[in-house]
């Protein structure tokens, strides 16, 4: 029992770092493709995009860790509304071929603009001293890092709950997932509820792509190598839910450390095996509505 | 018992009954325009000595647009996954002439059944799932298989591709040349019978149920046309289409690589079908050559603003111009129509 203790912590840890930044990415496309009843597959792309612009403002202009990425999550929202009412908004709950169409126009558009300005290697995330070494937790050594990236996950996803449980705006979310119809009819704006969810969801990615730069590496064909990781967080989870696909994360997190672990050779194989066999007992996710 | 069947019916819907068999009985006969895809491949044969080798792709590459067009534009099943099916036959047909046997025609029909077994199988498990859920399915099979190809690296050669391929000549009398010759004529034979079996396939009874699926599930339900069952043999036709045009491929270039699996293959198919055209036969024989073209030209000049480029045109295509080209010149020849 005490050989496999430290590993079982150890796939446990790294698969739980995983999905932390799974979850914060992919939840926002769980709003997109459940609330407005849009496939989003550019939603990747607004990770990569908080990435790049973290680390850019890290190594180029020197800001304080926090500080450049709190601006880059501020940038990623910014151009996430733009786009939101300029593109996205045209084709809520229209036919699926547009979308993504769309979509994979934006991915192609986001990685020919990455491999202009950043060049086709991966970016460099600088992480402050504070935030380097490791600690030793129960014997095992553990990144120091990837112990802030849970911690930090964490409270994030404790915020956000909180905010969907506690505010008016969660209150109008809950009530537009629910019934989209009885939602407007009772009063609320709900094209400005999908931007602000939209923007929501994008800044959250935008988070998750910065922190996650480690997990993730930051290159310009992230949006497209990553989207089966984001869109089964999502399908197992739920759309439209906010709680699934945390579960959904965690699952796909800690499966996939365990198998590469275990199995290297068979990889992500059990991954989308699964994926499958849950999405045909649940077509519409573990906590679909 | 007819006679009461006429009296009881108004004479003005006997009108548009006859309008529609009228509709019908024209939409399969051959119209003259039909012709030109043909000559403009002979033509590009004759014209284009030096760029048979990319006509061969292209010619390959519109039978793939051709089988998601079955799913699409015909059935309205949205994939994202139809690399899966297009690998297959790659795979198989690179499998077989790796390990010799190497005919050429025996490999493309064994490859295309292998494609139908995998396409049956996995449509039989996925199409009982819709919208989302189901574009999610034909994902994960995509990445499934890709990931077999990729781990499976002692048959498949993994990340390097799939090499030592001898593919004989085809009917053990014309040699594939180092022009491509032979290679462009055998792809044009092979997409001209995939075009013919597709064109009787749409203008069938069975075709026009796969329409009425597309249109309106619940009322094809309603007047008892199995769905499921249709849905499934469309998808395993799509499936063996996608592998004929995979082994192609992997037959006019002795190579096979994992990109045959990705994602981006899927995607890029639905891209160029867009450009043409969704569910009007023609428009995998426009989209095809315009995207592969293009891409062939600014890839040797500026292959980094190659994806900048055709995202932003898609984005247009799909703001300003649904129809793609085929739904432009619709467009043009009505109002020409219309105003004379």
């Amino acid at each position: 029992m005490s050989e496999y203790l430290p590993a079982l912590i150890s796939i446990a840890f790294h698969g739980v770092t995983l999905a932390m930044v799974l979850y914060l990415i992919s939840v926002g496309l769980s709003v997109t493709m459940g609330l407005m009843g849009f496939v989003n597959l550019a939603h990747g792309a607004f990770a990569m995009a908080g990435g790049y612009l973290a680390s850019t403002l890290l190594s180029r202009f020197g800001l304080p860790f926090a500080l450049a990425i709190l601006l880059a999550v501020v940038v990623v929202m910014l151009v996430s509304i733009v786009l939101e009412r300029l593109l996205y908004r045209r084709f809520y709950g229209g036919v699926e071929l547009d979308q993504v169409l769309l979509t994979m126009g934006l991915i192609f558009i986001s990685v020919g603009a990455a491999t202009y300005i950043w060049g086709p290697l991966p970016q460099p995330m600088q992480i402050p001293p504070i935030l380097q070494g490791g600690i030793e937790v129960l014997g095992r050594i553990l990144p120091v890092y990837r112990v802030f990236l849970i911690v930090c996950g964490a409270v994030i996803v404790t915020l956000l709950w909180l905010a969907l449980e506690k505010t008016r705006f969660g209150a109008q979310l809950r009530a537009a997932v629910d019934n989209l119809r009885m939602a407007e009819t009772v009063g609320i704006n709900t094209s400005r509820l999908f931007a602000f969810a939209f923007a929501l969801g994008s800044g959250l990615a935008a988070l998750g792509g910065a922190l996650g730069a480690e997990v993730f590496a930051i290159t310009p064909g992230y949006a497209l190598e990553h989207l089966v990781y984001f869109l089964i967080v999502v399908a197992v989870g739920g759309l439209g839910s906010i709680r699934g696909p945390f579960f959904a994360a965690l699952m796909v997190g800690i499966a996939d450390t365990a198998l590469k672990y275990y199995v290297p050779e068979l990889g992500a194989f059990f991954i989308y095996l699964l994926t499958m066999a849950i999405l045909l007992r649940y077509p519409r996710g573990l906590m679909g509505t | 018992m007819t006679s009461e069947l006429s009296k009881t019916s108004p004479p003005a819907s006997d009108a548009t009954t006859t309008a529609a068999m009228d509709n019908f009985a024209r939409a399969h006969r051959l119209s003259p325009l039909e012709a030109l895809p043909w000559l403009a491949a002979v033509g590009a044969y004759f014209v284009f000595p030096d760029y048979l080798a990319l006509g061969s792709q292209i010619l390959a590459t519109i039978i793939f647009a051709l089988s998601v067009d079955l799913l699409i534009g015909y059935t309205g099943i949205v994939t994202l996954g139809h690399a899966a099916l297009f690998g297959t036959g790659a795979y198989t047909a690179g499998l077989l002439a790796a390990n010799g046997w190497g005919d050429p025609v025996s490999g493309l029909l064994i490859a295309a059944l292998v494609s139908a077994l995998v396409g049956f199988i996995s449509g039989a498990l996925i199409l009982r799932t819709h919208g989302l859920t189901l574009l999610m399915q034909t994902l994960v099979v995509a990445a499934l298989l890709y990931e077999v190809a990729n781990k499976a690296g002692r048959y498949t050669g993994g990340g390097d591709g799939l090499q030592g391929m001898s593919v004989w000549p085809v009917f053990g009398q014309f040699r594939f040349d180092m022009l491509g010759k032979v290679a462009y004529i055998y792809c044009l034979a092979v997409l001209f019978v995939c075009w013919l079996a597709m064109r009787i396939v749409v203008h069938s009874a069975f075709g026009r149920s796969l329409m009425g699926i597309r249109e309106n599930v619940a009322r094809m339900h309603a007047i008892g046309t199995p769905v499921e069952r249709r849905k499934l043999f469309a998808y395993t036709l799509s499936a063996g289409l996608a592998g004929i045009s995979g082994a192609l491929i992997a037959q006019t270039t002795s190579f096979v690589g994992l990109g045959v699996l990705s994602l981006e293959r899927s995607g890029s198919i639905l891209i160029m079908l867009i450009i043409g055209g969704v569910g009007q036969l023609y428009g995998a024989f426009i989209g095809v050559p315009l995207y592969m073209i293009a891409q062939d030209r600014f890839a040797t000049i500026a292959p980094v603003y190659w994806y900048f480029w055709i995202g932003l045109f898609m984005v247009f295509l799909v703001l300003f111009a649904r129809g793609g080209v085929l739904g432009i010149l619709t467009r043009l020849t009505q109002r020409k129509r219309g105003a004379s």
